[in-house]
């Protein structure tokens, strides 16, 4: 699974506030609606900015805050395909995944703003072709690579039915 | 090696001997819960994939009280969808309306808790209930919506920070400041993944309000769960409440954590989280004079009877400054009676208190009290991001009761001596 898209680049601490503000969230069922406002308290122009299969690539914990799952899936909606972060929190890191939306821990010190990225999903092999370099990210663990390959956890357990998938 | 109380109700949970740090277990749940912002993309979910079973109706519990009593149509339709799932499938643990109250208040007063419980919700303030020796912890819609399912979730066991606190507390100093402090000292990526455990004679010394104070906010450091362990002030509160087994565990003599972090409170003063982190804390001894327009007093980190009793015992005979508005949110509508009965409702409508209805309000920028460009609000909640309460360029300063209630009087942040 090669991803390519171009990189949004964010700081630390990105809260799920700052991705779906809760001022928004009584249209829950609404993606493409919340997707208008993804990153608005940060960015008013992000979602004009976006181009269906980009990144987001952030520092530190990205998706503290609130578990709400209207989080990725607005990213999702806003036409991100993706997010590289040193790290994340975790009930952001669970969801992304269970949406279908992928999430990689690697170092994104180098990635600049608008970078050129292509990303091997089961390698975890991320190429900036505009810096010319070459990341490693963290594998995931199996079930969750095994729920993004699906395309999400309602698709896995679709296939599955149950978590038998759970491997050590 | 030993195992520590978080590692223990895993173990319990997963049918197990033995769990350790970094493994990846099938466990069976005891209660999963959702609220009105989280449990309609979970029904939806279900409805979706034609699914029509669960695991246990029982086990499944339902709250509107995010953008309750609802504040417009989209929200009434929200709270209306929860309504007929309960119905469809008898889930008994339905609360709205007079019965309804926020959650992690509410769900512990019904008796849903118990000690060695694991409790996962679709909230991250679902860690809460680790003040009773439960295990828990919020995850996404889809994950609750596939426990409904299956009884069942998937979950990798975590490392544990002991957190130890002794010495003497000063006056004004409440769980919420240990909390903060903690946060402030560790960042809110300190404990990300990790469960952090609470343990001392400060601790032990808590009421059992202050100690879901704490548990709710080690989620703000990251964290996966906060736990205590289960005493006798525990299981006392328990007992004639839950008709669960407690099963009361501690942690082993030879636990394996990942730091072990000792914090002397003798020091430690009343704390004041700046905007826009919960980490961001100062003694509210040490700060400028900062005016405020606003004062919320309540939420699933301060909305219990010992919080409202802080508040009340600051605003006794007093007057809120007129340029301040100050919000109070019982939790419960059990909350709501018993001050009622004690006369604390009487106190705060006499300083010129607004008593709202058991609900999150503006913690969250919902309703009820939503700030407009430039205002200040003094919160005894959980969050002070930017743009939470409302307006972008609106700040939110985290603190406890008494220092929320003192500067609802004086009209700038102050700590209850210094008004």
């Amino acid at each position: 699974m090669i991803l390519r898209g171009r990189a949004h680049k964010f700081g630390d601490n990105i809260n799920t506030d700052y991705i779906i503000s809760g001022k928004y969230k009584f249209k829950t069922l609404d993606m493409n609606e919340l997707a208008k406002h993804v990153m608005e308290d940060i960015d008013p122009h992000f979602y004009e900015k976006v181009k269906p299969g980009d990144f987001i690539v952030a520092g530190k914990n990205f998706g503290c805050g609130s578990s709400r799952e209207q989080a990725p899936r607005a990213l999702s909606a806003a036409g991100i395909r993706g997010i590289l972060a040193q790290s994340f929190a975790r009930i952001f890191f669970r969801n992304a995944i269970n949406c279908g939306l992928a999430a990689l821990e690697c170092d994104t010190s180098l990635i600049e703003d608008g970078d050129e990225l292509e990303i091997d999903l089961l390698t975890g092999k991320i190429v900036d072709h505009s810096q010319g370099i070459e990341i490693k990210a963290q594998p995931l663990p199996p079930v969750m690579v095994d729920i993004l390959r699906e395309g999400g956890l309602v698709e896995y357990f679709k296939k599955y039915g149950s978590f038998q998938g759970v491997r050590k | 090696m030993g195992m520590t109380i978080t590692e223990k109700i895993i173990a319990a949970h997963a049918q197990k001997e033995k769990v350790i740090p970094g493994e990846l277990v099938q466990v069976k749940i005891d209660l999963a819960l959702a609220n009105d912002i989280t449990a309609p993309l979970s029904i939806k979910e279900l409805e979706k994939q034609k699914i029509d079973r669960i695991f246990d109706p029982d086990k499944v519990v339902l709250v509107a009280d995010h953008n309750t009593p609802c504040k417009d149509i989209a929200s009434a339709q929200n709270v209306k969808l929860m309504r007929d799932f309960a119905r469809k499938y008898g889930i008994s643990h339905f609360f709205e309306g007079g019965k309804a109250g926020i959650e992690h208040v509410l769900l512990p007063e019904e008796g849903l808790i118990a000690p060695g419980d694991l409790v996962i919700g679709a909230d991250s303030h679902t860690c809460t209930y680790g003040a009773l020796g439960a295990f828990s912890t919020g995850m996404g819609s889809t994950d609750i919506a596939a426990s409904w399912v299956l009884g069942e979730t998937w979950l990798r066991v975590p490392e544990s920070i002991l957190f130890l606190y002794e010495g003497k507390r000063k006056p004004f100093v409440t769980g919420k400041d240990l909390i903060l402090f903690t946060i402030g000292k560790i960042g809110v990526d300190g404990a990300r993944y990790c469960a952090m455990e609470f343990r001392g004679s400060v601790i032990s010394e808590l009421s059992l309000d202050e100690r879901f104070t704490m548990a709710n906010m080690a989620v703000e450091a990251g964290a996966k769960n906060g736990i205590m362990e289960a005493d006798s002030k525990v299981l006392n509160y328990v007992s004639g409440r839950t008709s669960h087994l407690s099963r009361v565990y501690q942690s082993d003599p030879d636990a394996q954590w990942r730091e072990i972090i000792e914090i002397d409170v003798s020091s430690l003063e009343p704390q004041v989280a700046f905007p826009h982190l919960p980490s961001n804390t100062h003694s509210v001894y040490s700060i400028p004079k900062i005016e405020i327009d606003q004062v919320v007093i309540g939420s699933c980190t301060n909305g219990r009877m010992e919080d409202l009793r802080m508040a009340a015992q600051v605003l006794k005979g007093r007057e809120v400054n007129p340029r301040v508005r100050l919000l109070i949110f019982p939790g419960t509508p059990s909350v709501l009676k018993q001050a009622e009965k004690e006369g604390l409702l009487r106190i705060f409508l006499e300083a010129g208190g607004i008593i709202a209805p058991p609900s999150c309000g503006p913690c969250l920028g919902g309703h009820l009290g939503v700030l407009a460009e430039g205002e200040k609000c003094v919160s005894t909640t959980n969050r002070n991001f930017l743009g939470r309460m409302g307006h972008v360029k609106s700040e939110v300063y985290l603190a406890n009761p008494y220092v929320a209630a003192s500067s609802a009087v004086a009209g700038y942040i102050a700590a209850p001596d210094q008004i």
